[in-house]
């Protein structure tokens, strides 16, 4: 099976193929390297920009005023910060313009933690992305969704930003993307840049085909009605993980929903779930004051304040400045496993 | 034979001589044509400027000193829509420009007067903050600098596409301090990847209340051009046949070469920075427009009834422009969503455009 970040170079090679991309762009994208964590490796219209960021979404921005479809890279999200005002923009130039001119870009960059990447390699921004109206913001979990909604956002004629959860790059997926050889060696060799020298290779891309995954449709990944456990990118996994160990040592069964796209979020499968169990947990790595899991926490006790069983919760990251080197620092300020099935026991075996 | 040709008000001026100013000089006819847009340009800035005053709009910002320069730089840009032509990011003083491009005067004080009908922003923004797409004129964003950054992603697809189009940005002497005025020099000149942008500085001297001499130390902005071997100019922006030439060199050689270059326009701020600082026009600086006047006059292309004519006219046209506008559909709450996002096959909450937080029934 194809690895999350092999899976994002698929879906570009589709996007360039296929649905009209003209430039995929960042911080050592192109050759010689194809990206720092290899996603935009033997593309053949990846290139190399200067190390600017504000260039980077400018030069998106002027690309898509003039037709074309950009696919930028910020290299990692805690870089995206010095572009926030462009952000901005690139979601208002619709409204703005009063529908005279639209922003179809993607831009792409690696979101929070796991890869020990201390103060400066370790942020999240979905919180930050989610207060961008204008933009549509997801975050895939696995390798097939990461596949399919980065067609979705190459497809959508708005702004899309694609958060990829850096701890989950290297992760196989568990259901293949359409087109993908059988041998994940064979996918290796066909489409993974040699380490070393280069100069010469050239990718034999696997015939993959369309697969969309709607922009604001999550994915119910588990089934229970004990309660409810809402979340998305790295934490995904851990919550699914953490439901599996409860149903087999204590009984307890979860609706787990991954919610994949931030903005527009699906609403419906929150919603309906409460309905089933009248508990909920929202978890994700985002530093905790004014994080977007508060957003659905708001709409949660707006729409079901009857509803619920027990009071609903969030697990999310501590609010402190950034997340240290020793794994202390880590293990102790974002959500891990242990935390999590914590959490997910207490809000199921509460009393009502 | 200023009285005779009056009569015609420049009709079958060709005959008339090129007007001189210094080495450079157009002919009449063209001079003639500049001067009536100025008009209509500086007048449209002051009847919005009235508008600030009187409540029937909010705030002002504008060109009026600036009609020298551009509306020259109007009047020869390539104008249609996609590649082929040449993209505009424009600073939030280009009226001159837009009116030179054909903008009808209505459009203007439609966007002052925040009608539904404005077709630049539907009653959004602030005034001078144009978007028409038909010309490649991108939406105007009071955010300074962003002009630069977005510069070379038009400019990219243009050198890719071909042709002669060419990518035009402009900004304020104040807002070259941002980084992205440097980002513009990088991307437009990658080694062969050089890019057609025309980087236009207006400086007027000022960024708000803040004289430029206390903040800048060098000489010249176009200065900061020569080591990414950008060629540059600086011009009397109050000079219209200067400045006409100043455009016309600049856009042969963007046009041909594919690479960037520099003007800086020496400009006045005849109404201050905006409504914000009182929008009191301001005496110790020089008038494009008077001068032109005066000019051609002496040149016996144009006399003072005609200038007066041509100044009622503008006038007539404002006033009724406004009026018109005034008339016109005003924004309601039911459009406050309008416009924020294209439809889309590929969104199940929004497929056609925002409808606010997305409902569970
Ligand atoms: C990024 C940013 N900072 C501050 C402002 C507030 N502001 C608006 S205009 C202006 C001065 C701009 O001066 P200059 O670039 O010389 O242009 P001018 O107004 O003189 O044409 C400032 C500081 C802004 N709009 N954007």
């Amino acid at each position: 099976m194809a690895t999350l970040v092999q899976a994002v170079r698929l879906a570009l090679h589709y996007g360039e193929t296929y649905l009209g991309v003209t430039d995929i762009f960042g911080e050592d994208v192109g050759p010689p390297l194809g990206g720092v964590f290899t996603a935009t490796q033997g593309l053949k219209t990846a290139w190399n920009t200067p190390l600017d960021e504000r260039g980077i979404l400018g030069m998106a921005m002027g690309i898509a005023y003039a037709g074309g479809r950009p696919v930028c890279e910020i290299q990692f999200c805690d870089y995206a910060f010095n572009t926030i005002d462009l952000m901005k923009i690139a979601g208002n130039q619709r409204w703005a313009s009063g529908g005279n001119y639209e922003m179809p870009i993607v831009l792409m960059t690696p979101s929070g933690s796991g890869i020990r990447g201390s103060l400066y390699h370790s942020h999240s921004f979905e919180s930050w992305a989610s207060r961008l109206a204008g933009w549509k913001i997801v975050m895939p979990s696995n390798a097939l969704d990461a596949y399919g909604l980065m067609l979705s956002a190459i497809a959508d004629p708005n702004p899309v930003m694609v958060l990829l959860p850096k701890a989950l790059l290297r992760v196989r997926g568990e259901q293949k993307i359409p087109g993908e050889p059988e041998d994940e060696e064979e996918l290796k060799r066909m489409i993974d840049a040699p380490v070393g020298d280069r100069t010469g290779w050239q990718p034999r891309w696997p015939p993959v085909q369309e697969y969309f995954v709607p922009l604001g449709k999550a994915a119910l990944v588990r089934t229970g009605h004990h309660a409810t456990v809402v979340s998305y990118g790295r934490t995904l996994p851990l919550c699914v993980k953490a439901a599996d160990e409860l149903r087999d040592s204590d009984g307890l069964e979860f609706d787990v929903i991954d919610l994949r796209s931030i903005f527009p979020y699906d609403w419906h499968a929150i919603s309906q779930s409460i309905m089933k169990t009248g508990r909920i947990l929202i978890v994700n790595e985002d530093t905790e004051v004014t994080n977007f899991g508060e957003h659905l926490l708001r709409r949660v006790i707006d729409h079901h304040y009857y509803d619920l069983l027990v009071r609903p919760r969030v697990l999310l990251g501590q609010h402190i400045p950034g997340i240290g080197l020793n794994q202390e620092y880590e293990k102790n300020s974002v959500p891990q496993l242990p935390s999590i099935r914590e959490a997910m026991k207490a809000l199921a075996t509460e009393e009502a | 034979m200023p009285r005779e040709l009056t009569q015609t008000e420049g009709n079958g001026l060709a005959l008339a001589a090129d007007i001189v100013s210094g080495e450079y000089s157009l002919p009449a006819e063209r001079c003639l044509e500049i001067f009536r847009l100025m008009v209509r340009a500086r007048t449209m800035e002051e009847r919005m400027i009235k508008m600030s005053k009187s409540g029937e709009g909010y705030f002002w910002i504008g060109g009026p000193g600036e009609e020298a320069f551009n509306v020259p730089l109007g009047l020869q840009v390539k104008k249609g829509r996609g590649p082929d032509y040449d993209f505009l990011h424009l600073h939030y003083r280009n009226s001159g420009t837009l009116i030179a491009m054909g903008m009808p005067v209505l459009d203007g004080i439609r966007q002052m007067a925040m009608t539904w009908t404005d077709p630049h922003s539907r009653g959004r923004n602030f005034v001078g903050h144009y978007s028409v797409p038909e010309w490649n004129v991108l939406p105007v964003c009071s955010v300074i600098g962003v002009n630069w950054v977005k510069a070379p992603g038009t400019a990219h697809v243009q050198k890719r596409h071909g042709g002669d189009g060419i990518t035009i940005v402009v900004g304020g002497d104040a807002g070259t301090a941002e980084g992205d005025f440097n980002s513009c020099m990088v991307w437009s000149t990658r080694p062969g990847h050089e890019l057609p942008v025309l980087m236009i500085v207006m400086n007027n001297g000022y960024g708000i209340s803040t004289p430029a001499y206390t903040q800048h130390s060098e000489l010249h902005i176009i200065d900061r051009g020569k080591p990414f071997g950008i060629p540059g100019e600086v011009v009397d922006g109050n000079d219209p046949i200067a400045s006409w030439h100043a455009i016309d060199r600049a856009m042969r050689y963007v046009r041909s070469e594919r690479r960037p270059y520099m003007i800086e326009a020496l400009v006045s701020r005849l109404y201050g920075h905006s409504s914000s600082s009182g929008a009191m026009r301001v005496r110790d600086e020089r008038d494009c427009l008077a001068e032109f006047e005066h000019k051609l006059i002496e040149a016996g292309v144009l006399d003072e009834e005609a200038a007066a004519r041509i100044h009622k006219a503008a006038q007539d046209e404002c006033e009724k422009a406004l009026e018109q506008a005034l008339k016109e559909p005003k924004p309601t709450a039911a459009d406050v969503r309008r416009f924020t996002y294209a439809s889309s096959d590929y969104d199940v909450v929004y497929p056609d455009d925002y409808t606010g937080l997305p409902n569970g029934d």
